[in-house]
């Protein structure tokens, strides 16, 4: 048996690769892995609740699927985590929230079918800012996960646990959900890869839905390779999801293979003005260097509507949330407030006890945004101003491949510092909220350290359903420098 | 626009169904006001004959073919609900006698 410490800095890729070589078992995989929870996730808190049992037992299947040569694929035995709102059957789901506390899934998520056709150890629920309202986790009912480099600060939000569980070396793969920047950011905040894909390549059937034009599932990894493994694994078309894209999934893996020609990446005038930090600047001025010197172009393009992404999602985001969370409502599948007496009481009472305070903000917010007299000044409007940043998008990808930006405009910041001011919360995702509501791919790719040791992302932003091209782009780079391979002391 | 800028959070509570305590209703009238100042920024937009987006790809009419296809059993539908019996979710009586 190997050396747990051994196994639990593999990628996804590495443990797979050593499983077919017998290397180790899956369950001697899935063993490294617990050990390692117990012994750091205390201090880091990405882990709600996972359920050791149900993962060795797959783990056993998959080992014995294997000695019986009917092994399912690269994924086979590989263990995966997923986000506390990503449905699988028999376990819990409570999107962080009082709310859902004693929540079961009664079904699998589509992408957690995909998973377990893969042969994929599917176990590990983890925190977030509750509903996936946040940036920092710091919304989360349950106490805010810490990021494995400083704990004294946040891995970023919403998909957090999403993303230290990866730094942590707790899993090598995890699925987040991303409306506004929550796979993105706290990717880039942890030091690991996190992919937005096309609204539509990823079915959101079996996600407890926050924004539903906006919502995508995605991966976080080690590095690109390993993204692109899992994001091939969950993609494509489900009639259980009518937004779903009908289109066959290209070979995302196979997509790396061999050598990209350089092309042409855009810098948006917009992103690299005030706000941004020194240290971020300086981390992707290198990768931009990096890439110039691989012989790709940098072209200077112009977002104008930049400015208005903000204003514009949390109009739109908040909502379309007011509206899906309208379902939390006491009668079939929530706690119920004991002191409900009549209806509206089971509902406002329940609502009142089980939500926490900012999924409370932005319900109220987006009620106010639909209701009678304010619906064209605010939501109509902003729907308009999204079909504004959508064309803003779509001038830029006339001229180039892909559009090169920093995650984050701060490395990760301290606990308390943003969470009595929405807005200055809301500004912390203002370089990936415009991809969602254009509804393009994006992945953070890790891209060096601030001076006390704190990682910085780059973003990488690509064309509708060019999911091969932005991977391939991406992983030209994080193949030479790696830096989702640093792993910090804990 | 400073109109614009307040909130009547009693009213906008009630249409969400969120019952507040008093010392949110009084942490949220100020903090939600400062988001809705943020907004007024898309009021100086041109929008003028501007089509809205409601998705980024939108699709019209996806049919599915008429056909049962196996459900949750009641048991199974049930599983979540805070109170049951019979088969049935029970809730406070809503009629009045």
């Amino acid at each position: 048996m190997s050396d747990h410490s051994e196994i639990f800095s593999l990628t996804g890729l590495e443990i797979s690769q050593g499983l077919a070589e017998g290397k180790f078992s899956s369950e001697e995989v899935t063993q490294a892995f617990i050990r390692r929870i117990k012994e750091v996730d205390e201090k880091v808190h990405a882990f709600l609740s996972y359920d050791e049992d149900d993962m060795l037992e797959q783990a056993k299947s998959s080992d014995n699927r294997r000695s019986t040569g009917q092994s399912l694929g690269p994924l086979d035995g590989v263990p995966v985590c997923l986000k506390d709102v990503i449905s699988a059957k028999g376990q819990p789901l409570t999107a962080a929230s009082k709310i859902l506390e004693n929540y079961r899934s009664p079904y699998d998520a589509t992408v957690t079918v995909k998973l377990k056709q893969a042969g994929a150890v599917v176990g590990g629920r983890l925190n977030l800012d509750e509903f996936a309202m946040g940036s920092s986790t710091e919304n989360s009912a349950y106490g805010p996960t810490r990021n494995p480099w400083d704990l004294e600060r946040v891995p970023g939000g919403s998909s957090g646990g999403s993303s230290a569980a990866v730094a942590a070396r707790e899993t090598p793969l995890t699925l987040g959900s991303d409306t506004g920047g929550s796979i993105r950011q706290p990717a880039s905040l942890c030091g690991v890869v996190g992919m937005k894909p096309t609204y539509g390549r990823v079915s959101r059937y079996g996600l407890a839905a926050f924004a539903s034009s906006l919502d995508q599932i995605g991966p976080f990894s080690q590095t690109v390779e390993d993204a692109a493994m899992l994001l091939e694994t969950i993609s494509g078309h489900d009639p259980l999801d009518s937004t779903s894209y009908p289109a066959s999934v290209p070979g995302y893996l196979n997509a790396l293979k061999g050598k990209l020609q350089p092309c042409k990446l855009g810098l948006p005038q917009e992103f690299f003005g005030e706000g941004m930090d020194d240290e971020v600047r300086k981390a992707i001025d290198q990768a931009i260097a990096w890439y110039k010197e691989q012989g790709y172009e940098m072209v200077e393009i112009s977002l104008p509507t930049t400015d208005l992404s903000v204003p514009v999602y949390y109009v739109i985001a908040t909502a379309e949330a007011s509206s899906n969370l309208a379902r939390y409502d006491g009668i079939r599948y929530t706690s119920r407030s004991e002191r409900s007496e009549n209806a509206i009481d089971v509902y406002s009472k329940t609502r009142g006890e089980g939500f926490g305070e900012e999924v409370k903000r932005r319900c109220i917010l987006g009620a106010y945004g639909l209701s009678s007299g304010y619906y064209d000044a605010y939501y109509l409007r902003a729907q308009k101003t999204r079909t504004l940043i959508r064309n803003d998008f779509e001038k830029a990808f006339q001229e180039v491949d892909a559009i090169l930006t920093p995650t984050s405009p701060t490395p990760a910041f301290k606990f308390g510092e943003k969470s009595e001011d929405p807005i200055s919360m809301y500004l912390s995702d203002i370089y990936t909220i415009s991809t969602n509501l254009a509804g393009l791919p994006g992945i953070s790719v890790p891209c060096g350290f601030s001076e006390n040791g704190l990682p910085i992302g780059m973003q990488l932003i690509g064309q509708a359903f060019e999911e091969e091209k932005l991977l391939a782009i991406a992983h030209a780079y994080d193949r030479e420098l790696q830096y989702g391979r640093k792993q910090p002391n804990l | 626009m400073s109109e614009e800028s307040s909130m009547d959070i009693d009213y906008v509570a009630n249409l969400a169904r969120i019952e507040l305590t008093a010392e949110e209703r009084q942490k949220f009238q100020g903090q939600l006001g400062d988001v809705l100042k943020y907004f007024e920024k898309l009021q100086e937009v041109d929008v003028e004959g501007v089509e809205p987006t409601a998705h980024a790809f939108p699709r019209y009419n996806v049919w599915d073919e008429d056909v049962a296809v196996e459900g949750f059993s009641s048991d199974e539908a049930l599983l979540n609900a805070p109170k049951a019996r019979s088969e049935q979710v029970v809730v406070p009586k809503v009629v009045e006698e």
